[in-house]
């Protein structure tokens, strides 16, 4: 009848879309009891990661596979950190869509470590908590701990910092190019400053080279070098109080405004072309800045490169980067995660990581195995790195990090590049970055 | 929306004729129609429950989230904070910042991108030669993406090594710091929105043209008046419904301003340049939510968007009404 199938059409479409809007949350699995975990039983791993963490391309994921058969692991990377961590947020929020590992970056970490403890695996309650805590720098494995001491996440690589420079410009400028003799060129920023105005007054280096790439190079290393950074002991932002911060502004700032630095904003098209134009002669390095510079400049820029401590090392390092790896609490295969999170962090694999990859250790038995002490680098004319990061990584202090350092750092950095600009004095700069600062923390 | 549109019609087809006035008691009179038109509703069903599933409820959720100082972790244990959030965005510097900016940015994209729009549908309505092909290729910068069009626009305009300075250079002009500079970065975003979506208006502005009577023409021909009489006393007044069209749906669009500003900066920062000189409302917007994660605040500011975009609506359909009964 005429009627009856057009009703029965009519229902249908509504059917569907009811099914459509309600149908969508799905159910997650039980999480997996610790006592029935069979460490034999076939399992499939999903890891969330980032940018260029190299887990996979060092093959550790099939290293872990050969040794342990049952076990197939499943890597969902995500090119941008940030983007990464927004929908690692929107999945924390929901409880659901998680990864089995999951990684989180320093800039992130804190976050996590503040308002989401609960919702990952506590390696400080593990019966080999002692061991695993031992593997670690301590203000490593402190990054990753709350205050009532639950461990969140174990340390993948880390990022000591030293200088980059180029010995083709440098010779051009009439400076030495010999690395010891160029340490001794900036023992402290003051005289990174100096040289950097030399450098700039030389006729003869090219003409459309400046000194550093950015003013953000300057302030992200120098930053880390004070007592403090962004936060108080507590973990709570204090920029405008932090002897850090003012010592770095100071620093960048003066650059910025005098024209030392080639006002590039890093990770930006200009600044990834910039490399292979010869347009700055000095980058402040963390062990993953080698691969990147490599990775922009191919084979036309070995050799051209060298490393230098970071001015003012000798009083304190400074870490810039770094990740974690954290097992969701509540996902179906939480044994078998942490076996492999445990396994991926352990300092034999972290050995693998730098010599493959060339990511710096955050275990100092890893960083002091003589793999790792006797590296050296051949695109940056055979800088022992080893000795250099390691040097630099026991030197590194432990700065209380906060939940928003990436987005007061970037107020610091946009400021600093509009300083260099000519937007704004130094004064004024530091105003705006203060206020954007504010804004981001939530003012 | 095709599944939406298409039940609409068909519902149209299928609903009874309207019910024969009837002597029986208002009630129950209701409650026939009601079951009369009971196909007409189920067929409607579909859309409304996507629409309600998709937009009312996000709008609404918007709304709560508006009044709870919330992050994007904890959407829903925020704590509630009433008008806060809305005192706060009308006292911060940013958003007025952001308004500024997408009132300028609109206006400098907006006002040439119809202006020239108008202009070639005019010539696209002579009959040309090739007349499909222009009109295709008129199409092409709306069907790109916006990023992979901010992406080639932005290396354009870089500083150090874009094509546009190069030339600069090559005839002796200065380069231009265009992402640096307040006007020249709002001038570089405006050129990427008037180049994305000139010819789309072009083409509604054509198919406008295509309906005025050829006599309207001819009689103005008669009269003596040359072709940019007609264009201004036949054409023109003839498209003014099409026109308001565009401008509302220009400054709809305006309003919301997002993807191009934040690509052009080119490293993925929301801040819209290094003193915000280019942040618009859209940008702010995702800055405070996705890049600060303070939910309850970019909720904030996605409901000034909306209510800035009620209001310039309204404002539109008022003059629009007025002009109308004037010229009655």
């Amino acid at each position: 009848m005429f009627h009856s199938s057009k009703s029965r059409a009519a229902w249908g479409a509504a059917l569907a879309a009811v099914l459509l809007t309600a149908g969508c949350g799905g159910s997650d699995d039980a999480s997996a009891d610790a006592a029935d975990y069979d460490p034999d039983a076939p399992v499939t791993l999903t890891v969330g990661t980032f940018g260029t963490m190299d887990l996979d391309n060092a093959g550790l994921y099939d290293e872990y596979m050969e040794l342990h058969p049952n076990v197939t692991i499943e890597q969902n990377n995500v090119a941008q950190s940030a983007a990464y961590y927004k929908s690692l947020q929107t999945r924390l929020a929901a409880n659901s869509g998680l990864d089995d590992v999951q990684a989180m970056e320093i800039g992130f970490i804190a976050d996590v470590v503040r308002n989401h403890a609960d919702a990952f695996v506590d390696f400080a309650a593990e019966e080999n908590a002692d061991e695993l805590e031992g593997n670690f720098y301590d203000w490593k494995w402190g990054q990753a701990s709350t205050a009532d001491g639950e461990t969140i996440a174990l340390g993948t690589d880390t990022g000591p910092q030293a200088m980059c420079y180029r010995k083709d410009l440098f010779e051009q400028a009439g400076l030495p190019t010999d690395r010891a003799e160029v340490a001794e060129l900036w023992p402290t920023w003051e005289a990174y400053l100096e040289v950097a105005e030399q450098y700039m007054a030389s006729p003869t280096k090219p003409a459309d080279s400046a000194f550093v790439d950015s003013p953000a190079s300057i302030f992200s290393s120098s930053v880390y070098q004070g007592d403090l950074a962004y936060n108080d002991e507590e973990g709570n932002p204090i920029p405008a109080e932090s002897d850090g911060v003012q010592q770095a502004w100071d620093y960048a700032s003066q650059a910025a405004d005098e024209g030392l630095t080639a006002n590039l904003s890093q990770f930006g098209d200009e600044w990834n072309a910039a490399f292979s134009n010869g347009a700055f002669a000095t980058i402040a390095c963390p062990a993953w800045m080698l691969g990147y510079i490599n990775s922009q400049m191919g084979e036309a820029g070995a050799g051209l490169w060298d490393i230098a401590p970071l001015p003012g090392s000798d009083e304190s390092a400074s870490n810039w980067g770094g990740s974690f790896l954290g097992v969701p609490a509540d996902g179906p295969n939480v044994e078998a995660a942490k076996d492999l999170v445990e396994w991926l962090t352990a300092p034999e694999q972290q050995v693998k990581m730098f010599t493959r990859a060339a990511h710096f250790p955050s275990s100092p038995q890893a960083a002091e195995d003589p793999e790792v002490v006797g590296a050296t680098n051949e695109y940056f004319g055979n800088a022992p790195t080893g000795e250099i990061f390691g040097e630099a990584a026991a030197n590194i202090q432990r700065t209380p990090i906060g939940p928003y350092d990436t987005q007061i750092q970037e107020a610091f950095t946009t400021a600093l590049t509009d300083i260099a600009s000519g937007g704004a004095d130094p004064e004024e700069g530091w105003e705006n970055a203060l206020q954007a600062a504010r804004q981001a923390t939530g003012g | 929306m095709t599944i939406a549109s298409g039940t609409v019609r068909e519902a149209a087809i299928a609903a009874p004729p309207p019910a024969p006035a009837a002597t029986s008691p208002a009630r129950p009179r209701k409650r026939r129609q009601l079951t009369r038109n009971r196909w007409g509703y189920a067929y409607v069903a579909p859309f409304f429950l996507v629409f309600a599933a998709f937009s009312l409820y996000p709008f609404m959720y918007t709304a709560w989230v508006s009044l709870h100082e919330t992050s994007l972790s904890n959407i829903n244990g925020g704590t509630w904070v009433g008008l806060d959030n809305y005192r706060n965005l009308l006292q911060s510097e940013f958003f007025w910042n952001a308004a500024r900016n997408t009132l300028t940015i609109g206006i400098l994209a907006t006002v040439p991108q119809l202006c020239m729009a108008l202009g070639l549908a005019h010539l696209l309505n002579y009959k040309l030669r090739g007349r499909t092909f222009f009109r295709t290729v008129m199409l092409m910068p709306y069907a790109t993406s916006i990023a992979a069009a901010t992406l080639v626009f932005s290396q354009l305009f870089g500083r150090e090594y874009g094509l546009i300075n190069t030339m600069l250079e090559a005839v002796g002009l200065q380069a231009i710091d265009w992402e640096a500079g307040t006007v020249s970065s709002q001038v570089a975003i405006a050129v990427i929105v008037t180049w994305r979506w000139t010819g789309y208006n072009a083409l509604i502005y054509l198919a406008a043209m295509q309906s005025i009577p050829g006599e309207l023409y001819e009689a103005a021909e008669i009269d003596g008046a040359s072709k940019w009489k007609q264009f201004l006393h036949v054409t023109i007044p003839s498209l003014r419904p099409t026109i308001l069209f565009t401008i509302v749906v220009s400054t709809i669009g305006a309003v919301q301003l997002f993807g191009e500003p934040l690509l052009f900066a080119g490293n993925g920062t929301t801040s819209g340049g290094s003193s915000g000189q280019y942040q618009t409302l859209g940008l702010l917007m995702y800055q405070q939510g996705w890049s600060n994660f303070h939910i309850g605040q970019a909720a904030t500011t996605a409901w000034a968007m909306f209510m800035i975009i009620l209001v310039i609506v309204g404002v539109n359909a008022v003059i629009g009404r007025l002009r109308a009964r004037a010229d009655r």
